[in-house]
Protein backbone atom coordinates (compact mmCIF):
# COMPACT_ATOMS: atom_id res chain seq x y z
CA UNK A 1 0.00 0.00 0.00
CA UNK A 2 3.16 2.37 0.75
CA UNK A 3 3.67 1.76 -2.89
CA UNK A 4 0.27 3.05 -3.91
CA UNK A 5 0.33 6.36 -1.99
CA UNK A 6 4.08 6.67 -3.23
CA UNK A 7 2.82 7.03 -6.35
CA UNK A 8 0.03 9.18 -6.12
CA UNK A 9 1.76 12.07 -3.44
CA UNK A 10 0.98 15.00 -5.04
CA UNK A 11 3.68 17.05 -6.30
CA UNK A 12 1.60 20.20 -7.38
CA UNK A 13 -1.32 21.97 -6.70
CA UNK A 14 -3.21 20.82 -10.00
CA UNK A 15 -2.25 17.05 -8.28
CA UNK A 16 -4.22 18.25 -4.95
CA UNK A 17 -6.62 18.81 -6.47
CA UNK A 18 -6.60 22.21 -8.30
CA UNK A 19 -5.99 25.84 -6.94
CA UNK A 20 -8.24 27.13 -4.56
CA UNK A 21 -11.21 29.24 -6.12
CA UNK A 22 -13.25 31.66 -4.06
CA UNK A 23 -16.69 30.59 -3.30
CA UNK A 24 -18.93 31.55 -6.29
CA UNK A 25 -22.14 33.25 -5.82
CA UNK A 26 -24.86 32.48 -8.41
CA UNK A 27 -28.04 32.57 -9.15
CA UNK A 28 -30.75 30.23 -7.03
CA UNK A 29 -32.58 29.69 -9.92
CA UNK A 30 -29.88 28.37 -12.15
CA UNK A 31 -28.95 25.04 -13.33
CA UNK A 32 -26.35 23.43 -11.68
CA UNK A 33 -24.34 20.05 -12.33
CA UNK A 34 -22.47 17.59 -9.61
CA UNK A 35 -18.70 17.79 -9.93
CA UNK A 36 -17.08 14.35 -9.85
CA UNK A 37 -14.16 15.54 -8.50
CA UNK A 38 -15.69 17.71 -5.46
CA UNK A 39 -19.08 16.39 -5.11
CA UNK A 40 -20.36 20.45 -4.62
CA UNK A 41 -23.10 21.30 -7.35
CA UNK A 42 -21.55 23.90 -9.55
CA UNK A 43 -23.59 26.54 -11.88
CA UNK A 44 -23.65 25.24 -15.48
CA UNK A 45 -22.35 29.06 -16.62
CA UNK A 46 -19.33 28.59 -14.33
CA UNK A 47 -17.76 25.52 -15.51
CA UNK A 48 -18.97 26.62 -18.97
CA UNK A 49 -16.54 29.86 -18.30
CA UNK A 50 -13.65 28.06 -17.13
CA UNK A 51 -13.00 25.44 -19.96
CA UNK A 52 -15.56 22.78 -19.13
CA UNK A 53 -13.28 22.79 -15.68
CA UNK A 54 -14.88 23.00 -12.33
CA UNK A 55 -13.86 26.03 -10.89
CA UNK A 56 -13.77 24.65 -7.57
CA UNK A 57 -11.34 21.61 -7.85
CA UNK A 58 -10.20 21.67 -11.40
CA UNK A 59 -12.14 18.89 -12.61
CA UNK A 60 -11.94 18.74 -16.16
CA UNK A 61 -15.14 18.19 -17.87
CA UNK A 62 -15.64 16.06 -21.15
CA UNK A 63 -16.23 18.41 -23.89
CA UNK A 64 -17.29 18.33 -27.64
CA UNK A 65 -14.99 18.39 -30.44
CA UNK A 66 -15.51 22.06 -31.64
CA UNK A 67 -16.39 23.41 -28.23
CA UNK A 68 -12.23 22.00 -27.60
CA UNK A 69 -11.01 23.65 -31.04
CA UNK A 70 -12.81 27.02 -30.24
CA UNK A 71 -10.49 27.08 -26.76
CA UNK A 72 -7.70 25.60 -28.23
CA UNK A 73 -6.52 27.47 -31.54
CA UNK A 74 -6.72 31.29 -33.09
CA UNK A 75 -9.91 32.62 -33.09
CA UNK A 76 -11.30 32.39 -36.98
CA UNK A 77 -8.20 29.96 -38.12
CA UNK A 78 -9.82 26.88 -38.62
CA UNK A 79 -10.56 25.16 -41.97
CA UNK A 80 -11.90 21.49 -41.91
CA UNK A 81 -11.01 18.77 -44.52
CA UNK A 82 -12.26 15.82 -45.22
CA UNK A 83 -15.88 16.63 -43.36
CA UNK A 84 -18.04 14.64 -45.82
CA UNK A 85 -16.58 11.06 -44.82
CA UNK A 86 -19.15 9.47 -43.21
CA UNK A 87 -19.52 5.99 -41.81
CA UNK A 88 -21.14 3.13 -43.66
CA UNK A 89 -22.76 -0.07 -42.37
CA UNK A 90 -20.98 -2.08 -44.67
CA UNK A 91 -20.97 -5.15 -42.76
CA UNK A 92 -24.78 -5.07 -42.00
CA UNK A 93 -23.80 -5.52 -38.54
CA UNK A 94 -26.89 -5.55 -36.12
CA UNK A 95 -27.77 -1.95 -35.14
CA UNK A 96 -24.86 -0.16 -36.68
CA UNK A 97 -26.74 1.73 -38.96
CA UNK A 98 -29.52 3.11 -36.05
CA UNK A 99 -26.88 3.74 -33.91
CA UNK A 100 -24.63 6.22 -36.74
CA UNK A 101 -28.26 7.45 -36.88
CA UNK A 102 -28.77 8.29 -33.29
CA UNK A 103 -25.40 9.08 -32.06
CA UNK A 104 -25.14 11.38 -35.11
CA UNK A 105 -28.23 13.12 -34.50
CA UNK A 106 -27.25 13.73 -30.77
CA UNK A 107 -24.08 15.29 -31.52
CA UNK A 108 -24.06 16.46 -34.69
CA UNK A 109 -21.18 15.08 -36.21
CA UNK A 110 -20.44 13.00 -39.03
CA UNK A 111 -18.16 10.84 -37.54
CA UNK A 112 -15.42 10.46 -34.42
CA UNK A 113 -13.05 13.07 -35.42
CA UNK A 114 -12.87 16.46 -37.24
CA UNK A 115 -9.70 17.26 -38.73
CA UNK A 116 -8.58 20.52 -40.75
CA UNK A 117 -5.53 23.43 -40.35
CA UNK A 118 -5.73 25.77 -38.01
CA UNK A 119 -3.13 28.10 -36.23
CA UNK A 120 -2.28 28.10 -32.54
CA UNK A 121 -0.84 31.23 -31.16
CA UNK A 122 0.45 32.10 -34.97
CA UNK A 123 2.22 29.11 -35.96
CA UNK A 124 0.27 27.67 -38.23
CA UNK A 125 -0.26 23.76 -38.39
CA UNK A 126 -2.70 20.67 -39.10
CA UNK A 127 -5.15 19.53 -36.29
CA UNK A 128 -7.29 16.64 -35.24
CA UNK A 129 -9.60 16.39 -32.79
CA UNK A 130 -11.83 13.67 -31.76
CA UNK A 131 -15.42 13.54 -30.74
CA UNK A 132 -16.62 11.55 -27.64
CA UNK A 133 -20.35 12.01 -28.03
CA UNK A 134 -19.93 10.11 -31.19
CA UNK A 135 -19.81 6.90 -30.46
CA UNK A 136 -17.76 7.94 -27.98
CA UNK A 137 -14.79 8.46 -30.00
CA UNK A 138 -14.58 5.23 -31.56
CA UNK A 139 -12.10 4.34 -34.79
CA UNK A 140 -13.76 2.96 -37.86
CA UNK A 141 -12.62 2.86 -41.24
CA UNK A 142 -13.44 6.64 -41.06
CA UNK A 143 -11.61 8.07 -38.31
CA UNK A 144 -8.80 5.89 -39.80
CA UNK A 145 -9.43 6.97 -43.15
CA UNK A 146 -8.95 11.09 -41.83
CA UNK A 147 -6.57 10.66 -39.64
CA UNK A 148 -4.37 9.27 -41.98
CA UNK A 149 -5.33 11.49 -44.64
CA UNK A 150 -4.58 15.09 -42.17
CA UNK A 151 -1.01 12.58 -41.75
CA UNK A 152 -0.47 12.61 -45.36
CA UNK A 153 -1.30 16.23 -46.03
CA UNK A 154 0.86 17.48 -43.27
CA UNK A 155 3.40 15.52 -44.40
CA UNK A 156 3.24 17.24 -48.17
CA UNK A 157 2.67 20.74 -46.81
CA UNK A 158 5.46 20.42 -44.07
CA UNK A 159 3.01 21.44 -41.26
CA UNK A 160 3.27 19.87 -37.35
CA UNK A 161 -0.06 17.59 -36.36
CA UNK A 162 -1.57 18.64 -33.06
CA UNK A 163 -4.39 15.79 -32.05
CA UNK A 164 -6.56 15.29 -29.71
CA UNK A 165 -7.21 12.10 -28.76
CA UNK A 166 -10.55 10.75 -26.66
CA UNK A 167 -11.68 7.02 -27.86
CA UNK A 168 -13.32 4.18 -26.34
CA UNK A 169 -11.08 1.64 -29.20
CA UNK A 170 -11.49 -0.13 -32.22
CA UNK A 171 -15.03 -0.08 -33.61
CA UNK A 172 -16.37 -3.18 -33.45
CA UNK A 173 -18.99 -2.84 -35.91
CA UNK A 174 -16.91 -2.56 -38.52
CA UNK A 175 -15.28 -5.66 -37.74
CA UNK A 176 -11.56 -6.09 -39.03
CA UNK A 177 -10.68 -3.24 -41.12
CA UNK A 178 -11.49 -0.90 -37.65
CA UNK A 179 -8.67 -2.76 -36.40
CA UNK A 180 -6.45 -2.18 -39.98
CA UNK A 181 -6.36 1.87 -39.22
CA UNK A 182 -4.20 1.51 -36.21
CA UNK A 183 -1.81 -0.22 -38.58
CA UNK A 184 -2.74 2.33 -41.94
CA UNK A 185 -2.64 5.28 -39.50
CA UNK A 186 0.62 4.23 -37.70
CA UNK A 187 1.63 4.32 -41.45
CA UNK A 188 0.96 7.94 -42.03
CA UNK A 189 2.33 9.00 -38.65
CA UNK A 190 5.56 7.24 -39.47
CA UNK A 191 5.79 8.85 -42.67
CA UNK A 192 4.90 12.07 -41.47
CA UNK A 193 8.22 11.96 -38.58
CA UNK A 194 10.74 10.63 -41.23
CA UNK A 195 10.55 14.00 -42.57
CA UNK A 196 11.54 15.16 -39.76
CA UNK A 197 7.70 16.77 -38.57
CA UNK A 198 6.37 17.24 -35.30
CA UNK A 199 3.33 15.34 -33.78
CA UNK A 200 2.36 16.46 -30.32
CA UNK A 201 -0.77 14.26 -28.98
CA UNK A 202 -3.14 15.50 -26.09
CA UNK A 203 -4.51 12.28 -24.24
CA UNK A 204 -7.81 13.50 -23.15
CA UNK A 205 -10.71 11.12 -21.01
CA UNK A 206 -10.62 8.29 -21.88
CA UNK A 207 -7.87 7.69 -24.71
CA UNK A 208 -8.30 3.60 -24.62
CA UNK A 209 -7.77 0.57 -26.67
CA UNK A 210 -6.71 0.93 -30.50
CA UNK A 211 -6.14 4.46 -29.92
CA UNK A 212 -3.64 4.43 -27.45
CA UNK A 213 -2.15 1.12 -29.26
CA UNK A 214 -1.82 3.69 -32.19
CA UNK A 215 -1.10 7.41 -32.97
CA UNK A 216 -2.13 8.17 -29.01
CA UNK A 217 1.12 6.89 -27.83
CA UNK A 218 3.36 7.65 -31.22
CA UNK A 219 3.83 11.68 -31.19
CA UNK A 220 6.84 13.13 -30.66
CA UNK A 221 5.44 15.05 -27.40
CA UNK A 222 2.56 13.14 -25.33
CA UNK A 223 0.93 15.52 -23.11
CA UNK A 224 -2.26 14.44 -21.16
CA UNK A 225 -5.30 16.09 -19.36
CA UNK A 226 -5.43 15.90 -15.53
CA UNK A 227 -7.23 12.70 -14.07
CA UNK A 228 -7.78 11.39 -17.73
CA UNK A 229 -8.23 7.24 -18.30
CA UNK A 230 -5.70 6.48 -20.63
CA UNK A 231 -4.68 3.01 -21.27
CA UNK A 232 -4.74 -0.21 -23.45
CA UNK A 233 -7.16 -2.67 -21.72
CA UNK A 234 -10.30 -1.50 -19.99
CA UNK A 235 -10.35 -1.55 -16.52
CA UNK A 236 -12.74 -4.06 -16.23
CA UNK A 237 -11.85 -6.56 -18.75
CA UNK A 238 -8.37 -6.50 -16.65
CA UNK A 239 -10.35 -6.63 -13.30
CA UNK A 240 -11.39 -9.80 -14.49
CA UNK A 241 -8.78 -11.49 -15.99
CA UNK A 242 -6.57 -11.17 -12.72
CA UNK A 243 -9.26 -11.14 -10.01
CA UNK A 244 -7.13 -8.81 -8.42
CA UNK A 245 -8.73 -4.85 -7.39
CA UNK A 246 -7.22 -2.46 -9.26
CA UNK A 247 -4.80 0.27 -8.00
CA UNK A 248 -6.14 3.70 -6.95
CA UNK A 249 -5.86 6.13 -9.79
CA UNK A 250 -4.88 3.23 -12.14
CA UNK A 251 -4.48 4.35 -16.00
CA UNK A 252 -5.01 7.80 -14.79
CA UNK A 253 -2.68 10.49 -16.46
CA UNK A 254 -0.40 10.81 -13.73
CA UNK A 255 0.25 6.55 -13.39
CA UNK A 256 1.44 7.20 -16.83
CA UNK A 257 3.32 10.59 -15.60
CA UNK A 258 4.54 8.15 -13.01
CA UNK A 259 5.65 5.47 -15.54
CA UNK A 260 6.95 7.30 -17.94
CA UNK A 261 4.79 7.13 -20.84
CA UNK A 262 3.57 11.22 -21.45
CA UNK A 263 6.09 13.67 -21.02
CA UNK A 264 3.77 16.60 -19.58
CA UNK A 265 0.00 16.58 -17.89
CA UNK A 266 -1.28 19.94 -18.70
CA UNK A 267 -4.38 21.50 -17.52
CA UNK A 268 -7.06 23.02 -20.51
CA UNK A 269 -6.11 26.28 -18.93
CA UNK A 270 -2.33 25.66 -19.97
CA UNK A 271 -2.69 24.00 -23.37
CA UNK A 272 -3.25 26.96 -25.49
CA UNK A 273 0.19 28.27 -24.14
CA UNK A 274 2.09 25.27 -24.01
CA UNK A 275 0.87 24.27 -27.84
CA UNK A 276 2.32 27.69 -28.69
CA UNK A 277 5.62 27.55 -27.52
CA UNK A 278 6.13 23.91 -28.37
CA UNK A 279 5.10 24.78 -31.93
CA UNK A 280 7.37 27.55 -31.63
CA UNK A 281 9.98 25.97 -30.43
CA UNK A 282 9.68 23.78 -33.61
CA UNK A 283 9.01 26.39 -36.73
CA UNK A 284 12.05 25.08 -38.66
CA UNK A 285 11.31 21.20 -38.00
CA UNK A 286 11.11 19.72 -41.42
CA UNK A 287 12.60 22.42 -43.40
CA UNK A 288 13.90 21.03 -46.44
CA UNK A 289 17.48 23.20 -47.03
CA UNK A 290 18.77 22.00 -43.22
CA UNK B 1 -19.92 -28.50 -45.33
CA UNK B 2 -18.23 -25.72 -44.19
CA UNK B 3 -17.77 -24.74 -40.21
CA UNK B 4 -19.70 -21.93 -38.64
CA UNK B 5 -17.87 -18.98 -38.14
CA UNK B 6 -18.12 -19.66 -34.32
CA UNK B 7 -16.98 -23.51 -34.82
CA UNK B 8 -13.58 -22.28 -36.14
CA UNK B 9 -12.95 -19.53 -33.14
CA UNK B 10 -13.41 -22.51 -31.39
CA UNK B 11 -10.95 -24.87 -34.06
CA UNK B 12 -8.47 -22.21 -33.89
CA UNK B 13 -8.50 -21.85 -30.13
CA UNK B 14 -8.13 -25.89 -29.81
CA UNK B 15 -5.47 -27.03 -27.83
CA UNK B 16 -4.58 -29.97 -30.32
CA UNK B 17 -3.56 -27.31 -32.81
CA UNK B 18 0.07 -26.94 -34.08
CA UNK B 19 1.70 -24.09 -31.80
CA UNK B 20 4.15 -21.39 -32.75
CA UNK B 21 6.95 -23.41 -32.17
CA UNK B 22 5.62 -26.56 -33.98
CA UNK B 23 6.15 -24.32 -37.21
CA UNK B 24 9.16 -22.62 -36.19
CA UNK B 25 10.59 -26.67 -35.33
CA UNK B 26 9.35 -28.04 -38.44
CA UNK B 27 9.40 -25.49 -41.31
CA UNK B 28 12.80 -23.95 -40.41
CA UNK B 29 16.35 -26.14 -39.56
CA UNK B 30 19.06 -24.73 -36.86
CA UNK B 31 16.81 -22.50 -34.81
CA UNK B 32 18.88 -20.32 -32.56
CA UNK B 33 16.22 -18.79 -30.08
CA UNK B 34 17.31 -15.20 -28.78
CA UNK B 35 15.67 -13.88 -25.47
CA UNK B 36 14.75 -10.39 -24.11
CA UNK B 37 13.61 -6.64 -24.89
CA UNK B 38 16.86 -5.62 -23.19
CA UNK B 39 14.75 -3.51 -21.12
CA UNK B 40 12.94 -5.60 -18.69
CA UNK B 41 12.79 -8.94 -19.45
CA UNK B 42 12.01 -12.15 -21.65
CA UNK B 43 8.40 -12.55 -22.78
CA UNK B 44 7.80 -16.57 -22.87
CA UNK B 45 4.70 -15.71 -25.03
CA UNK B 46 6.57 -14.63 -28.01
CA UNK B 47 9.41 -17.16 -29.03
CA UNK B 48 12.22 -15.37 -31.59
CA UNK B 49 15.19 -15.82 -33.10
CA UNK B 50 16.90 -16.75 -36.26
CA UNK B 51 16.85 -20.03 -38.48
CA UNK B 52 17.43 -20.98 -41.91
CA UNK B 53 15.35 -21.20 -44.69
CA UNK B 54 16.38 -23.69 -47.11
CA UNK B 55 19.55 -22.43 -46.66
CA UNK B 56 18.61 -18.42 -45.95
CA UNK B 57 19.03 -16.55 -42.85
CA UNK B 58 15.71 -15.63 -41.29
CA UNK B 59 14.77 -13.73 -38.50
CA UNK B 60 11.36 -15.91 -36.63
CA UNK B 61 8.81 -14.84 -34.43
CA UNK B 62 6.17 -16.60 -33.34
CA UNK B 63 3.70 -16.47 -30.71
CA UNK B 64 3.55 -19.62 -28.03
CA UNK B 65 0.43 -20.70 -26.35
CA UNK B 66 2.12 -23.86 -25.02
CA UNK B 67 1.78 -27.46 -25.79
CA UNK B 68 0.76 -28.74 -22.37
CA UNK B 69 -0.72 -27.15 -19.20
CA UNK B 70 2.74 -26.70 -17.78
CA UNK B 71 3.75 -24.65 -20.30
CA UNK B 72 0.72 -22.83 -21.18
CA UNK B 73 1.00 -21.41 -17.60
CA UNK B 74 4.33 -20.93 -18.44
CA UNK B 75 3.94 -19.00 -21.59
CA UNK B 76 0.74 -16.76 -20.32
CA UNK B 77 -1.32 -18.62 -22.73
CA UNK B 78 0.24 -16.68 -25.60
CA UNK B 79 -0.90 -13.50 -23.96
CA UNK B 80 2.51 -11.02 -24.55
CA UNK B 81 3.03 -8.74 -22.48
CA UNK B 82 5.02 -5.33 -23.56
CA UNK B 83 7.94 -7.07 -23.25
CA UNK B 84 7.16 -9.59 -25.38
CA UNK B 85 6.20 -6.94 -28.53
CA UNK B 86 9.97 -4.97 -27.96
CA UNK B 87 11.73 -8.42 -27.93
CA UNK B 88 10.01 -9.15 -31.82
CA UNK B 89 10.71 -5.22 -32.51
CA UNK B 90 14.07 -5.64 -31.42
CA UNK B 91 14.91 -9.05 -33.88
CA UNK B 92 13.21 -7.25 -36.54
CA UNK B 93 15.18 -4.24 -36.58
CA UNK B 94 18.38 -6.81 -35.99
CA UNK B 95 16.54 -8.55 -39.14
CA UNK B 96 17.02 -5.39 -40.59
CA UNK B 97 20.76 -4.81 -40.22
CA UNK B 98 21.53 -8.23 -41.27
CA UNK B 99 19.16 -7.95 -44.21
CA UNK B 100 17.36 -11.39 -43.34
CA UNK B 101 13.84 -11.42 -44.03
CA UNK B 102 11.20 -11.51 -41.02
CA UNK B 103 8.58 -14.35 -40.44
CA UNK B 104 5.80 -13.75 -38.38
CA UNK B 105 3.52 -17.35 -36.72
CA UNK B 106 0.97 -15.05 -35.14
CA UNK B 107 -1.60 -17.22 -32.25
CA UNK B 108 -3.19 -14.95 -29.66
CA UNK B 109 -6.09 -14.04 -28.26
CA UNK B 110 -4.86 -10.67 -27.61
CA UNK B 111 -2.30 -8.41 -25.75
CA UNK B 112 -2.07 -9.64 -22.09
CA UNK B 113 -4.52 -7.58 -19.93
CA UNK B 114 -3.21 -7.14 -16.32
CA UNK B 115 -1.90 -4.19 -13.91
CA UNK B 116 2.21 -4.78 -15.17
CA UNK B 117 1.01 -4.89 -18.36
CA UNK B 118 -0.54 -1.52 -18.27
CA UNK B 119 2.43 0.25 -15.74
CA UNK B 120 4.53 -1.10 -18.84
CA UNK B 121 2.94 0.67 -21.40
CA UNK B 122 1.14 -2.22 -23.05
CA UNK B 123 -0.74 0.78 -25.53
CA UNK B 124 2.69 2.07 -26.38
CA UNK B 125 4.55 -1.34 -27.16
CA UNK B 126 2.17 -2.20 -29.72
CA UNK B 127 1.91 0.93 -31.05
CA UNK B 128 5.86 1.03 -31.52
CA UNK B 129 5.73 -2.09 -33.21
CA UNK B 130 2.98 -0.60 -35.89
CA UNK B 131 5.51 2.51 -36.86
CA UNK B 132 8.02 0.45 -36.94
CA UNK B 133 7.21 -2.66 -38.86
CA UNK B 134 5.52 -0.08 -41.13
CA UNK B 135 8.91 0.76 -42.55
CA UNK B 136 11.06 -2.28 -41.72
CA UNK B 137 13.57 -2.34 -44.35
CA UNK B 138 13.46 -5.94 -45.29
CA UNK B 139 10.44 -8.29 -46.50
CA UNK B 140 7.88 -9.27 -43.41
CA UNK B 141 5.27 -11.95 -43.87
CA UNK B 142 2.80 -12.47 -41.19
CA UNK B 143 1.11 -15.97 -41.01
CA UNK B 144 -2.18 -16.43 -38.68
CA UNK B 145 -2.01 -20.13 -37.47
CA UNK B 146 -4.69 -20.19 -34.89
CA UNK B 147 -5.98 -16.93 -33.61
CA UNK B 148 -5.46 -13.33 -34.60
CA UNK B 149 -6.61 -11.41 -31.25
CA UNK B 150 -7.33 -7.83 -32.44
CA UNK B 151 -3.90 -4.87 -31.51
CA UNK B 152 -1.81 -7.91 -29.60
CA UNK B 153 -2.12 -9.73 -33.03
CA UNK B 154 -1.63 -6.56 -35.66
CA UNK B 155 1.44 -6.04 -33.78
CA UNK B 156 3.23 -8.81 -35.31
CA UNK B 157 1.02 -8.92 -38.23
CA UNK B 158 1.89 -5.36 -40.18
CA UNK B 159 3.30 -7.46 -42.80
CA UNK B 160 4.04 -7.57 -46.91
CA UNK B 161 2.33 -10.53 -47.07
CA UNK B 162 -0.57 -12.23 -44.59
CA UNK B 163 -1.09 -15.65 -44.22
CA UNK B 164 -4.32 -17.34 -42.60
CA UNK B 165 -4.91 -21.16 -41.75
CA UNK B 166 -8.72 -22.62 -43.11
CA UNK B 167 -9.51 -22.56 -39.66
CA UNK B 168 -7.46 -19.25 -38.01
CA UNK B 169 -9.90 -15.87 -36.98
CA UNK B 170 -8.79 -12.44 -37.21
CA UNK B 171 -10.75 -10.06 -34.96
CA UNK B 172 -11.04 -6.57 -33.98
CA UNK B 173 -12.18 -8.27 -30.26
CA UNK B 174 -13.19 -11.51 -29.33
CA UNK B 175 -16.40 -12.40 -30.38
CA UNK B 176 -17.68 -13.09 -26.39
CA UNK B 177 -15.97 -9.42 -25.68
CA UNK B 178 -18.46 -8.36 -28.45
CA UNK B 179 -21.39 -9.72 -27.08
CA UNK B 180 -21.03 -8.96 -23.49
CA UNK B 181 -20.46 -5.39 -24.81
CA UNK B 182 -23.14 -4.79 -27.09
CA UNK B 183 -25.33 -7.13 -26.12
CA UNK B 184 -24.58 -7.44 -22.21
CA UNK B 185 -24.56 -11.44 -23.25
CA UNK B 186 -20.94 -13.66 -23.32
CA UNK B 187 -23.47 -16.09 -24.33
CA UNK B 188 -24.71 -14.53 -28.05
CA UNK B 189 -20.84 -15.19 -29.05
CA UNK B 190 -21.96 -17.11 -31.92
CA UNK B 191 -23.58 -14.44 -32.96
CA UNK B 192 -20.86 -12.49 -32.54
CA UNK B 193 -18.42 -14.18 -34.48
CA UNK B 194 -21.24 -14.12 -37.58
CA UNK B 195 -21.19 -10.51 -37.29
CA UNK B 196 -17.94 -9.65 -36.84
CA UNK B 197 -16.53 -11.21 -39.99
CA UNK B 198 -13.21 -12.80 -38.17
CA UNK B 199 -12.88 -15.86 -40.78
CA UNK B 200 -9.83 -16.05 -43.00
CA UNK B 201 -12.45 -15.90 -45.98
CA UNK B 202 -13.64 -12.92 -44.61
CA UNK B 203 -10.34 -11.35 -43.91
CA UNK B 204 -9.30 -12.55 -48.13
CA UNK B 205 -12.67 -10.77 -49.11
CA UNK B 206 -11.47 -7.38 -47.19
CA UNK B 207 -7.93 -7.67 -48.90
CA UNK B 208 -6.75 -8.21 -44.87
CA UNK B 209 -5.36 -11.45 -46.01
CA UNK B 210 -3.41 -12.67 -49.51
CA UNK B 211 -4.32 -16.19 -48.75
CA UNK B 212 -5.73 -18.96 -46.86
CA UNK B 213 -3.38 -22.16 -46.65
CA UNK B 214 -5.67 -25.63 -46.21
CA UNK B 215 -5.59 -27.82 -43.32
CA UNK B 216 -6.35 -30.79 -44.65
CA UNK B 217 -2.73 -32.20 -44.03
CA UNK B 218 -2.35 -29.64 -40.76
CA UNK B 219 0.64 -30.52 -38.57
CA UNK B 220 1.90 -33.52 -41.01
CA UNK B 221 5.30 -33.51 -42.42
CA UNK B 222 3.63 -32.22 -46.14
CA UNK B 223 2.21 -29.41 -45.13
CA UNK B 224 5.51 -27.56 -43.14
CA UNK B 225 7.31 -28.92 -46.23
CA UNK B 226 4.31 -27.18 -48.43
CA UNK B 227 4.93 -24.01 -46.20
CA UNK B 228 8.75 -24.17 -46.13
CA UNK B 229 8.80 -24.11 -50.10
CA UNK B 230 6.03 -21.42 -49.97
CA UNK B 231 7.58 -19.02 -48.36
CA UNK B 232 10.78 -19.37 -49.97
CA UNK B 233 9.45 -18.39 -52.89
CA UNK B 234 7.39 -15.55 -51.39
CA UNK B 235 10.42 -14.20 -50.03
CA UNK B 236 12.23 -14.60 -53.00
CA UNK B 237 9.51 -12.75 -55.17
CA UNK B 238 9.63 -9.83 -52.17
CA UNK B 239 13.68 -10.01 -52.49
CA UNK B 240 13.31 -8.29 -56.18
CA UNK B 241 11.91 -5.42 -55.42
CA UNK B 242 13.48 -2.58 -54.22
CA UNK B 243 13.77 -1.14 -50.83
CA UNK B 244 11.40 2.18 -51.59
CA UNK B 245 8.74 -0.57 -53.75
CA UNK B 246 8.90 -2.65 -50.94
CA UNK B 247 7.67 -0.10 -48.71
CA UNK B 248 5.54 1.35 -50.96
CA UNK B 249 3.85 -1.44 -51.28
CA UNK B 250 3.44 -2.23 -47.41
CA UNK B 251 2.06 1.19 -47.01
CA UNK B 252 -0.32 0.88 -49.83
CA UNK B 253 -1.39 -2.32 -48.48
CA UNK B 254 -2.88 -0.86 -45.37
CA UNK B 255 -3.75 2.51 -47.35
CA UNK B 256 -6.19 0.82 -49.03
CA UNK B 257 -8.14 -1.13 -46.34
CA UNK B 258 -11.16 0.97 -45.84
CA UNK B 259 -10.09 4.12 -48.16
CA UNK B 260 -12.59 6.61 -48.99
CA UNK B 261 -13.25 8.62 -52.44
CA UNK B 262 -14.61 12.32 -52.08
CA UNK B 263 -13.59 15.15 -49.75
ZN1 LIG C 1 -15.20 20.17 -8.59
Amino acid sequence: MGFVNFLHKPKNELEKGGRKYPEVQFDEGESTRECPGCKKSVPLSHIWGSKNCCPKCGHHFRMNSRQRLNMTVDKGSFEEMFSDLQAEDFMEFPGYEAKLKTTGDSCREKEAVICGTAEIKGNKCCVFVMEPYFMMGSMGTVVGEKITRIFEYASEKRLPVVGFTVSGGARMQEGILSLMQMAKTSGAVKRHSDKGLLYIAVLTDPTTGGVTASFAMEADIIMAEPGATIGFAGARVIEQTTRKKLPNGFQKSEFLLEHGFIDRIVPRSEQRETLGKLLGYHSSAGDENE
Amino acid sequence: MSKSAYEKVKTARSNSRPTGKNYVDSIFTDFIEMHGDRSFGDDPAIVGGIASLKGMPVTVIACEKGRDAKERIFRNFGAPNPEGYRKALRLMKQAEKFKRPVICFVDTSGAFCGVGAEERGQGQAIAANLMEMMTLKTPVISIVIGEGGSGGALALAVADRVWMLENSVYSVISPEGCASILWKDAGAAKNAAESLKLTADDALGFNVAERVIEEKNIGKKEFYRDLREDLYQEIERLSLLSEEELLDNRYNRFRRLGERQGE
